[in-house]
């Protein structure tokens, strides 16, 4: 079974870090999952950088821009993640942008992730629609899950058809925001997320955007199962390098 | 009978559509939804074509350009769309994306600029209706633009540096993508081209249309005929080309050429020229032709004008270039400015560098002497002549 959805069976909430490959220094991409896995993460988003990342605020443009810098490149990134799987057993995504993927090639892609161990998927800007009628066999021969977003505007009625059309779990954003914007949560997030809790989806969600440590965590996985923190931890890494990895997941649970 | 023109989804042929991430869904969404009911109101169509005769000037003159013909023996009609108001084509489509967003009922206007140009037509609008506008322009566009930042100022936008990236156009349409993200209610898009993710392409083409529109009821009255042989447009991310070959784009009789910027030549490293240089891929949320890495990191283009330099062109554009339906052509900076000089000679019109380029074809693409060849001039050189001065000592 597919590490993700074997992990989102356990009874406890799901803590997610997101990192950009490449960042601070290009060969950190191994050292920062192995200390991720041992601090006790339960699950990882390796970010593969791109040049215009709209969806994203200036800590992860930044580090995108730097790991690009630094050389970072799809096919470098493979090769670094190649022998990943003989010292980690972590669910691992590669969360990106679609276009650096369609120029790597889809299936050749999918089946790099395949025999690598990746677990899934996260490409935003890859519309739902479009993966369903072009992508979707490709992603499923090899194993991989496609997570899908979700934000406070996502109609209900679309949240249905996402909630059908995922398999593991939903991205909910959790404000009308890019990443990395807004700190906390207001009354806002409150209905937002008593909305979805209310709606008994099939699919675990798990929160991202706007958690930056415990209690932040906290709020978020009081109804869903899990949250993903991003831009803290770039901010972590941008201080400290990657020491210090363990103490920061320390602080958040 | 195949039509160049967006299916309901927004794609010509393999081009188009909307990748966007999920935040700028429901943004897309309600433009999609309503964009064409709105243009086909009768009140708004009155109120656009009212706007554009009163306060934008048109119809614009279809000028017979004689000496110009005489120089290349052909019949050379120039779209004077540099008399525009604010001077260039770009206000056609910030008048009707002004008046949709009323009836959309925001009150906030965003928008991106390269050179100015679209910034300045974003501004003006804004404060022909007394409406809230940002718009995000590039750190070194801010720095090398500097009169169109002061008429923005002027006009009461309030310009913001973006400051990530590459800090030009494609880094301003970033940000202004960012900022609608933020601000998924209250605020609308202006995109200032043919690009950008569905309905934006097709609507913007729309209201460029009024362009093509008019060449043809010009063009009978001069030639007794509505459609010429040929109708040239410079192409950055293309929004003056798609207005002047909108009415003619099924018309396979009348040729179709777009002019791409070759910056330094082609193969110089220092290019804009897209459908020679480009690969099939996802820019500002459109699949299209776009200058890439291999790896698929979008590159920077070059170009002397400012209003060229996209790394991507719209999926419109792609279309004809991959189909064959459009002639597309390179002119580096040398031929554009030299044309524009020559213009500038012949006919007493000082043209902006992007329509230079238009004009540079006729040195080595040959006409037939009747041949009816209509060139959208789209805009005028008055923000171009630092670089004319820098470029011939003047």
């Amino acid at each position: 079974m597919n590490r993700i959805k074997l992990k989102l069976q356990e009874n406890k909430k799901i803590l997610s870090i997101y990192f950009t490959a490449g960042y601070p220094s290009l060969n950190d991409t191994v050292k920062i999952i192995q200390d991720l896995e041992e601090s006790g993460v339960d699950l990882i988003e390796i970010g593969l950088p791109f040049s215009d990342p709209l969806a994203d605020g200036p800590t992860i443009q930044a580090s995108s821009t730097a790991a690009l810098k630094n050389g970072m490149t799809t096919t470098l990134l493979f090769e670094q993640l190649k022998d990943i799987r003989k010292s980690v057993s972590i669910p691992l995504i590669l969360m990106g942008y679609f276009n650096p993927v369609l120029q790597y090639g889809v299936e050749e892609f999918c089946q790099k992730c395949e025999e690598i161990g990746i677990d899934g998927l996260i490409l935003p800007d890859l519309p739902l629609d479009v993966y369903q009628e072009e992508y979707e066999t490709i992603f499923k021969k090899h194993g991989l899950i496609n997570v899908f977003l979700i934000t406070p505007q996502t109609s209900d009625a679309r949240i249905r058809a996402i909630d059908d059309a995922s398999e593991g779990f939903i991205y909910m954003v959790s404000s009308a925001s890019t990443t990395g914007t807004k700190e906390g949560f207001g009354t806002e997030q409150a209905t937002y997320f008593e909305r979805i809790a209310g709606m008994k989806l099939k699919n675990p969600q798990i929160v991202g955007f706007g958690i930056s440590n415990a209690q932040t965590f906290q709020q978020a996985t009081e109804q869903a199962k899990g949250a993903i923190i991003g831009s803290a931890f770039i901010k972590h890494l941008t201080q400290n390098g990657v020491n210090g990895i363990g103490g920061f997941v320390g602080q958040i649970r | 009978m195949m039509s160049y023109h967006a299916d309901e989804r927004g794609y010509y042929g393999e081009y188009g559509g909307a990748f966007i991430p999920e935040m700028l869904y429901p943004n897309c969404e309600e433009l999609r939804q309503n964009y064409l009911k709105i243009m086909a109101e009768p009140s708004f169509q009155e109120e656009f074509h009212q706007l554009l005769k009163d306060y934008v000037g048109r119809p614009t003159p279809l000028y017979f350009a004689e000496r110009l013909s005489k120089k290349y023996n052909t019949k050379i009609y120039l779209k004077r769309e540099d008399l525009c108001h604010t001077g260039a084509h770009k206000v056609n489509n910030t008048i009707g994306q002004i008046l949709m967003a009323k009836r959309l009922g925001k009150h906030r206007i965003i928008a991106e600029t390269g050179a100015g140009q679209h910034g300045v037509a974003t501004a003006t609008v804004c404060a022909l209706m007394g409406i809230e506008c940002v718009v995000y322009m590039g750190e070194i566009d801010i720095a090398r633009q500097a009169p169109n930042v002061a008429r923005m100022k002027m006009l009461g936008a309030e310009v913001r540096p973006a400051t990530s990236g590459s800090k030009t156009l494609k880094d301003a349409t970033n940000e202004a993508i960012r900022d609608w993200i933020n601000n998924p209610v209250d605020t609308h898009y202006i995109i200032g081209s043919v690009v950008g993710p569905h309905p934006y392409p097709d609507m913007v083409a729309r209201f460029q249309s009024v362009i093509s529109e008019e060449v043809k009821s010009q063009l009978l009255e001069k030639e007794g005929r509505e459609d010429p042989d040929f109708v040239v447009a410079c192409v950055g991310g293309g929004s003056n080309a798609a207005g002047a070959f909108y009415h003619f784009l099924d018309t396979p009789e009348v040729g179709i050429i777009a002019v791409e910027a070759a910056g330094k030549g082609i193969h110089s490293g220092e290019s804009a020229a897209t459908s020679a240089l480009g690969k099939v891929g996802i820019i500002h949320g459109s699949k299209t032709l776009l200058m890439q890495t291999p790896d698929g990191q979008i590159t920077e283009p070059y170009s002397i004008s400012a209003g060229l330099d996209y790394p991507g062109v719209g999926p419109l554009h792609a279309h004809l270039y991959t189909s064959g339906r459009g002639e597309f052509i390179s002119i580096t900076d040398d031929e554009a400015m030299k044309a524009g000089l020559d213009l500038c000679k012949l006919e007493g019109i000082i043209p902006a560098i992007e329509s230079s380029h238009a004009l540079a074809i006729f040195k080595d693409r040959k006409f037939k002497e009747d041949d009816v060849v209509v060139v959208n001039l789209s805009g005028r050189g008055d923000k171009d002549l630092q670089n004319y001065i820098d470029y011939f000592n003047l």
